[in-house]
């Protein structure tokens, strides 16, 4: 018999003239893994809302759950709460909202036993103890008695599986588990989930956006857009022949890693159009300690070709943001210079003269902040032309406008919204458009695709290759996405903990990584085909903090290659087979795929 | 301007909103018969008739609120404190909009050692006993009408600009801000061009809960005889002179304290309506 049962579930808000949900039936078996796959809005969270009985009560709720034979639709929450903890469980996407911040980690864990009369007080610590110790908190002991905000995010994730699984539930659902996390913490997630499943038999619900977590994660696939059905079945099936065409179109425009990029080719010999020369970046952090100084970028250098693209990958706390905003002047570098065109440029952007600046635009991550929200789409492409042509004619400049906005892939009738009246995909076409609009040099990409959907990231990155081909802009891509880098780069910097690991061409950093780092990161990345495994994490542990960085080579805690010189003695970047890498191991080591 | 382009939305979503189109309909008509009743009654405000005191209200001979202890028309007095009441909401909100708006914005954005040096100025302001500060200016200046919008606007002023300051604070934070920074926006098209349109939701907001604060404040330094003085008077000054006939006469009392009652209510739920309608993220 089915664990799950949902049948013709639909579920709509009295606010939306469209259901959330419609008509959609599938069953779990015991044991099963499912995902749940769909871009923003397609309704699996809602899905998985309904089936933990978490939905708000304005939602209007038709069909039926049925888990191991009971209704689930309509039971009184005492009835709902026998089952919860116990039988079915929840990780969510963000453990920091998740778990309860007066709480100590040990108490979320322990109260679900309590609650649940499963055990006595003293076997609940010990349960706990031993839950913590299984999903990888190495200090059971001592994080038993601390806060959550005290622990790391990978740590926090653990922690809420761990309160998950406590109750030894026969489902555990699993909404977006590894979005909030770094690439390499997010293997170490994935590979905790898939070790305690195979020490039971728990069922597993799991909901993301990227298939790539699902083809080495599930057994069988849901594929949803728009609240509907796409196409059901099981994982090979799905992904080797989707009978689907919008099933298609989401596989075949997930990016991935293995596949080989399209990249033209620039031409030699020209002078470099931006020169980066030996930047740092620090703030004064005043803390519990004391002041502490947080060195976000070390003396850093890089030459920008004309139409050439720098991807600048790094985990979180690697300084890429940091970089950006000090290239562009937004936070006065501790030391080095920024040239353009052969000219050194003032340190903050405000001293920095007009006809430079126009040359120099960002796009930023999230539309919903880098837009004005009291400004409408036409004034803020205009607002750039206005400053630095001001004598243009009112006429002239609204035809400008018209023209970008064309340009960049939106209709002219969407002028006169606000920003908020925007999809996240066009928002980010508008603040695109109001960096190019100007025809800039340079442009900088600060993780501008991390918050839109599979199929418009896609879009937007295939737009600024077109522009690049157009108009020859250089792109500095700040991301850490690498299957983005993999796509746009023709080279690629490493960022970790605020130094360089290694700077290579596209090619070389995919197929030969020369830095144990970059060589992690890729292999952390979830490749989209169910038929390459899944390697287990390839490394552990998370960045240490970048305000107590460790001595020698800031990477040697996680690396399984260091040696005694790696944490005495910092590396620098040399030229190792055409590729600059900071390891003292680099000519011994051999990484390539 | 962006202000001008900030304000048709709003115009446009306050008439979708059913309380902003009643209580400003109900404002304006009080404004109406405030400005126009004294034309059209035939009582002066200040004219007294001892034959007449302590008169009902009364179709006959046009005193439809009756009479006070001086046998003066009340449906007149009521209008002109009515009046008053609204001047002094509308000269003191004005008065700390204007500077209020301007002194925080400067000081959130600019930031610093003059963030600092603004906002000490603030507290320091914020440490002066009101009721003291009012009585000092009563003696030094002769009793007169305007001194008291200029103490009421000098204490609003203060809280306005510490709101200004903290929105702008965060505002200035986000990357919009950054944004205008690249494209060349200079410091001051970003204040007024960039942060104080995204101020407007708090600045309505706040103005609603400001206004209705100076009309009772003014009415409580009526009520204590500080305020507007006699023959003039205020929905303050009538609720104390009210207050001492109540026995006799509770219509003195009950009609100007129904007056202050409606208009207050109609300010809070004028500002509750116009919250919802100026927040750009609201859907309607």
């Amino acid at each position: 018999m089915a664990l799950l049962e949902v049948s013709e579930l639909s579920i709509r808000y009295a606010d939306s003239a469209k259901p959330a949900v419609s008509d959609l039936s599938f069953t779990v078996e015991p044991g099963q893994s499912l995902g749940i796959v769909g871009e923003s809005g397609s309704g699996k969270t809602q899905t998985a809302m309904a089936v933990m009985g978490l939905l708000p009560a304005n939602a209007m709720i038709n069909g039926s759950i049925r888990f191991d034979g009971q209704e689930f639709l309509g039971a009184p929450p005492a009835v709902l709460n026998r089952y919860r903890a116990c039988r079915i469980a929840m990780v969510f996407q963000d453990p920091m909202t998740a778990l309860n911040p007066y709480v100590r980690v040990g108490d979320q864990l322990r109260r679900v036993l309590l609650e649940h009369k499963i055990c006595d007080a003293t076997e609940a610590r010990e349960r706990t103890l031993a839950m913590l110790k299984k999903v990888g908190l190495p200090d059971a002991e001592r994080q038993y008695g601390v806060y959550p905000h005290q622990l790391s995010g990978g740590m926090r994730q653990r922690a809420m599986i761990g309160a998950a699984l406590i109750g030894q539930p026969d489902l555990l659902v699993a909404d977006e588990p590894t979005t909030a996390l770094d690439v390499t913490v997010q293997a170490q997630i994935l590979g905790l989930l898939r070790e305690l499943r195979s020490q039971s038999n728990t069922a597993l619900l799991l909901i993301t956006h990227d298939l790539g977590v699902v083809a080495g994660n599930c057994d069988h696939l849901l594929m949803m857009d728009d609240g509907r059905l796409l196409e059901e079945g099981s994982t090979q099936r799905i992904f080797m022949a989707p009978s689907n065409e919008r099933t298609a179109k989401l596989i075949s425009t997930s990016p991935r890693i293995d596949m080989p990029a399209k990249i033209s080719p620039l031409p030699g010999g020209v002078a470099p159009i931006m020169d980066i020369d030996e930047i740092s970046v620090s703030f004064t952090e005043h803390g519990a300690s004391g002041k502490g100084q947080l060195n976000a970028v070390r003396s850093l250098s890089l030459k920008l070709a004309p139409g050439e693209t720098i991807a600048v990958v790094g985990e979180s706390g690697s300084g890429k943001t940091s970089l950006a905003r000090a290239v562009l002047g937004l936070i006065r570098p501790r030391s080095g210079t920024v040239s353009y065109a052969g000219k050194e440029l003032p340190g903050l952007v405000q001293s920095r003269p007009n006809a430079i600046r126009r040359q120099l635009q960002m796009v930023f991550q999230d539309p919903a902040t880098s837009l004005n929200p009291a400004m409408r789409v036409a004034e803020i492409v205009a607002e750039p032309i206005s400053i630095h042509e001001p004598r243009k004619k009112k006429a002239a400049r609204e035809l400008e406008v018209n023209e970008m906005l064309q340009h960049v892939g939106l209709g002219i009738d969407l002028r006169d919204r606000f920003p908020h009246e925007l999809s996240g995909g066009q928002a980010q076409r508008v603040a695109i458009a109001r960096a190019l609009v100007i025809r800039p040099k340079v442009l900088v990409c600060d993780e501008a695709v991390a918050a839109l959907d599979g199929t418009i990231q896609s879009d937007i990155l295939h737009l600024l290759q077109a522009e690049q081909a157009d108009s020859g802009l250089s792109l500095i891509f700040i991301t850490h996405d690498l299957s983005v880098v993999r796509r746009i780069s023709h080279r690629v910097l490493v960022l970790y903990l605020g130094r360089v690991c290694e700077v290579a061409t596209n090619e070389q950093l995919f197929k030969k990584p020369q830095h144990p780092y970059t060589k992690a990161l890729l292999s952390s990345v979830p490749v989209p085909d169910p038929n390459a495994r899944p390697h287990d994490a390839p490394i552990a542990g998370e960045a240490s903090s970048i305000l107590n960085p460790p001595a020698g080579c800031p990477f040697h805690p996680r690396c399984q290659h260091s040696v005694a010189r790696c944490s005495a003695e910092i590396p620098q970047l040399d030229s190792n087979d055409g590729v600059s890498v900071a390891c003292h191991r680099a000519s011994e080591l051999d990484l390539s795929y | 301007m962006s202000y001008l382009a900030t304000l048709k939305p709003i115009i446009r979503k306050s008439r979708d909103n059913k309380t902003v189109v009643v209580c400003s309909g109900i404002l304006l008509l009080i404004a109406a018969i405030a400005l126009i009743g004294p034309l059209v009654s035939p009582h002066h405000y200040a004219g007294t008739d001892f034959e007449h005191s302590f008169m009902l209200p009364t179709a006959s001979d046009w005193h439809l609120f009756g009479t006070d202890d001086l046998g003066r028309d009340l449906f007149v007095r009521t209008l002109l404190g009515m009046k008053v009441t609204l001047f002094v909401a509308i000269i003191a909100s004005v008065v700390s909009l204007g500077i209020g708006v301007a002194y925080g914005a400067i000081a959130g954005y600019v930031g610093g050692n003059v963030d600092a040096i603004m906002m000490r100025a603030v507290d320091a302001l914020y440490a002066l006993p009101f009721i003291f500060f009012v009585i000092l200016l009563m003696v030094v200046f002769e009793r007169n009408f305007l001194l008291i919008f200029v103490a009421i606007g000098a204490i609003n002023w203060l809280d306005m600009a510490r709101i200004v300051r903290g929105q702008t604070l965060s505002l200035k934070q986000q990357e919009f801000v950054d944004a205008a920074r690249l494209i060349g926006v200079s410091t001051r098209g970003i204040i007024f061009r960039h942060i104080t349109p995204n101020l407007f939701g708090v600045v309505v907001v706040y103005m609603t809960l400001t206004i209705p604060q100076a009309i009772l404040v003014e009415s409580f330094l009526s009520f204590l005889g500080l305020g507007v003085q006699e023959p003039q008077t205020s929905l303050g000054a009538l609720v104390n002179g009210g207050v001492s006939n109540m026995e006799r006469a509770p219509w003195l009392l009950l009609i100007p304290a129904i007056a202050l009652a409606l208009i207050l209510l109609c300010f809070n739920f004028l500002g509750d309506g116009l919250r919802d309608a100026v927040d750009p993220k609201h859907k309607t």
